[in-house]
């Protein structure tokens, strides 16, 4: 087990490399560039600013720039604000940006998992027909809707909560609600699929027929073996909420990277989009990582080699 | 139970052994209200999206400049406006109409995007999890992170900005171009599910008494992994529908993909949200369609998922 996980650590690597090369490609096939603008700038002050930020080398000597500026913990220039860093820019943004996604996690775990369990256990009954509306509610609301919704009912109706930014609890409930909403019904339908597939299980029959108390046969037997396909899902979950967020951050105000990485792609600002991708696809890679680890955790029939 | 017991005739029993689970899952499904719903609200929406346009009164494009000055300007409100049914927006384009094009929009993201998921996502996942831990499985599983790790957002723009001026990029106003893109990003989570779901059904016993009778390892996977790994799949591709259709409204709400004239649900909430105290149609009547989309086809994913498993039958 211990080799198996670092030899998935030490993958991490490449998998990041390999990302931030097919950006790199994919970045300079876009057509235009950083200094694309109506006004029209003089080939020789182009050719200055080109020179200025090492755009006048050929595409794969830039990657081999950015790659030992990297090493050295440096993401390099914003091509848009000149005088912010990029390395500036992530620190005062990222934090807000996790932040958000992992109280939307919490939200949507804490909510989604109960949720599932107590369809799956009222199967074809009121409490499965109830979790399932709510859980189509979620399913059926696109996050910018809910966030719509939200802040109709919310702020400008009843006036409970402020229409945007990031200054405080208070700020922080409609982005998390309006974001954690979708997931919450995902999380509530993979729990119910697989909570319901378990049920027939003979492991089940038997530990109901030797009299074991229900409780301890739902927390026990079922949830150990049904949260495995669930437990695939929250990495892809987790990463969504912090790297789909963009629509939140926008909506209500709030300064995290999400709003500046999309920023990046529509004015070619290479140093924000290559920064901001390799952050978003490390924290993807590792929390890949953790749930194949979690899993062998979970299921003690998977082994790894 | 009891509506099993009719008596069957012989020939029956024996065509049981080819066609009997797909027969079964359909009489299944039909029993199944919500999948029933569902259904038919798939049908009508498939069929909007094939005929809408043909049935819209306006093309989707037209501003109906007369109407919008005789109310002085503003956008036109449901039911008030005989030739505008849903009404207008503030340009007189006919709300009905852009709807009915916005369907065609969405029902394709809902194929070409499944499509896509199905055609990488199952075999890699299939070959990932039957030769585990060997080179391949390795492989694979080394690409699937690389694609994994990959910003789904970020991935799609980019894709569909470096791609515009191609002739794929060109397909159907761009359009092709983003639903390939949705795919190449949405394939992963399936293939890692197949794996997963290979994981633990190959160390079952009915594999292990398949080798013993000498059944080729192909035949194993296709026969016997696949339909019991089926139901997950099934889920994750109904699943699958409506997540490509909120992230087809998500960047169209961004303003990525689809562009003016041409409209997308997200694109014409995106629209009419400066507007939702004053005209809160232009909002809700899109927003409508979005969630009977969403819901249609999770209602009869769920029906399927019960339909299509064997372990469930004579206990509904």
């Amino acid at each position: 087990m211990g080799t198996y996980i670092l030899k998935r650590v030490l993958w991490l690597i490449p998998v990041v490399f390999a990302v931030s090369a097919i950006t790199f490609t994919l970045m300079h096939m876009v057509p235009g560039g950083p200094w694309s603008s109506e006004r029209a700038v003089s080939p020789g002050v182009q050719a200055k600013i080109n020179k200025q930020y090492g755009l006048d080398k050929p595409i794969p000597l830039q990657y081999v720039d950015w790659v030992v500026s990297l090493a050295q913990g440096d993401f390099g220039p914003s091509f848009r604000y000149a005088d912010r860093s990029v390395n500036a820019i992530i620190a005062d943004g990222l934090p807000k940006s996790i932040q958000l996604g992992v109280m939307a996690f919490i939200v949507a775990v804490a909510l989604g998992i109960p949720l599932g369990v107590f369809a799956a256990l009222g199967h074809n009954k009121a409490p499965d027909y109830a979790a399932t509306g709510i859980s189509i509610i979620g399913i059926a609301t696109p996050s910018f809707v809910l966030a719509i919704l939200l802040v109709v009912l919310f702020s400008v109706v009843l006036k409970w909560f402020p229409t945007g930014g990031w200054k405080g609890p208070e700020t922080w409930v409609l982005p998390v609600i309006a974001l954690a909403g979708y997931q919450v019904a995902v999380i509530a339908r993979y729990t119910r699929a697989s909570m319901l597939e378990v049920t027939r299980k003979d492991y089940i029959r038997t530990a109901q027929s030797k009299g074991l108390r229900s409780r301890a046969v739902v927390t026990r037997h079922m949830l150990r073996n049904a949260l495995i396909p669930v437990v695939t899902i929250l990495g892809p979950i987790f990463a969504f909420l912090v790297t789909g967020s963009f629509i939140i951050e926008t909506f209500f105000g709030i300064p995290g990277i999400g709003r500046y990485y999309v920023q990046g792609i529509a004015g070619r600002d290479y140093g924000m989009i290559m920064a901001t991708t390799v952050i978003f696809a490390l924290a993807v890679a590792v929390l890949n990582v953790i749930v194949d680890v979690l899993y062998a955790f979970i299921d003690p029939r998977i082994r790894y080699s | 139970m009891a509506t099993n017991q009719q008596a069957i005739p012989a020939t029956a029993v024996q065509t049981r052994q080819s066609s009997g689970v797909w027969r079964d899952a359909i009489g299944r499904l039909r029993k199944n209200r919500l999948a029933v719903v569902g259904f038919f609200g798939v049908c009508f929406l498939l069929f909007l999206g094939v005929f809408g346009p043909m049935l819209a009164p306006w093309p989707y494009y037209a501003q109906d400049t007369a109407a919008v000055a005789a109310n002085g300007f503003k956008p036109i409100p449901p039911f008030q406006d005989p030739s505008h049914i849903l009404g207008t927006d503030g340009l007189g384009q006919d709300m009905l109409s852009r709807m009915l094009d916005g369907a065609r929009i969405s029902l394709t993201v809902a194929l070409v995007v499944q499509l896509v998921v199905l055609l990488i996502g199952v075999p890699i996942g299939a070959l990932a999890g039957w030769y585990s831990g060997s080179r391949l499985d390795n492989g694979l599983m080394r690409f699937t992170d690389v694609m994994y790790a990959f910003p789904d957002l970020l991935l799609i723009i980019l894709f569909s900005v470096a791609f515009r001026e191609t002739a794929f990029g060109q397909a159907m106003n761009g359009l092709l171009l983003v639903f390939v893109a949705i795919g190449l990003t949405a394939w992963v989570t399936v293939a890692r599910l197949v794996r997963g779901q290979f994981l633990s059904l190959k160390e079952m016993e009915f594999v292990e008494a398949a080798q013993a009778i000498g059944v080729s390892d192909r035949n194993i996977v296709i026969r016997h992994l696949l339909p019991n790994g089926i139901s997950p799949i099934i889920v994750a591709v109904t699943l699958g529908i409506p997540a490509a259709i909120l992230a087809e409204a998500t960047l169209a709400y961004i303003g990525v993909g689809v562009q003016p004239p041409r409209a997308s649900w997200g694109s014409l909430i995106a629209a009419g949200q400066p507007f939702i105290r004053s005209y809160p149609h232009l909002t809700y009547l899109p927003g409508i369609m979005i969630a009977a989309a969403l819901i249609s086809f999770t209602f009869l994913g769920d029906g399927l998922r019960d339909a299509l498993d064997p372990k469930l039958k004579g206990k509904q």
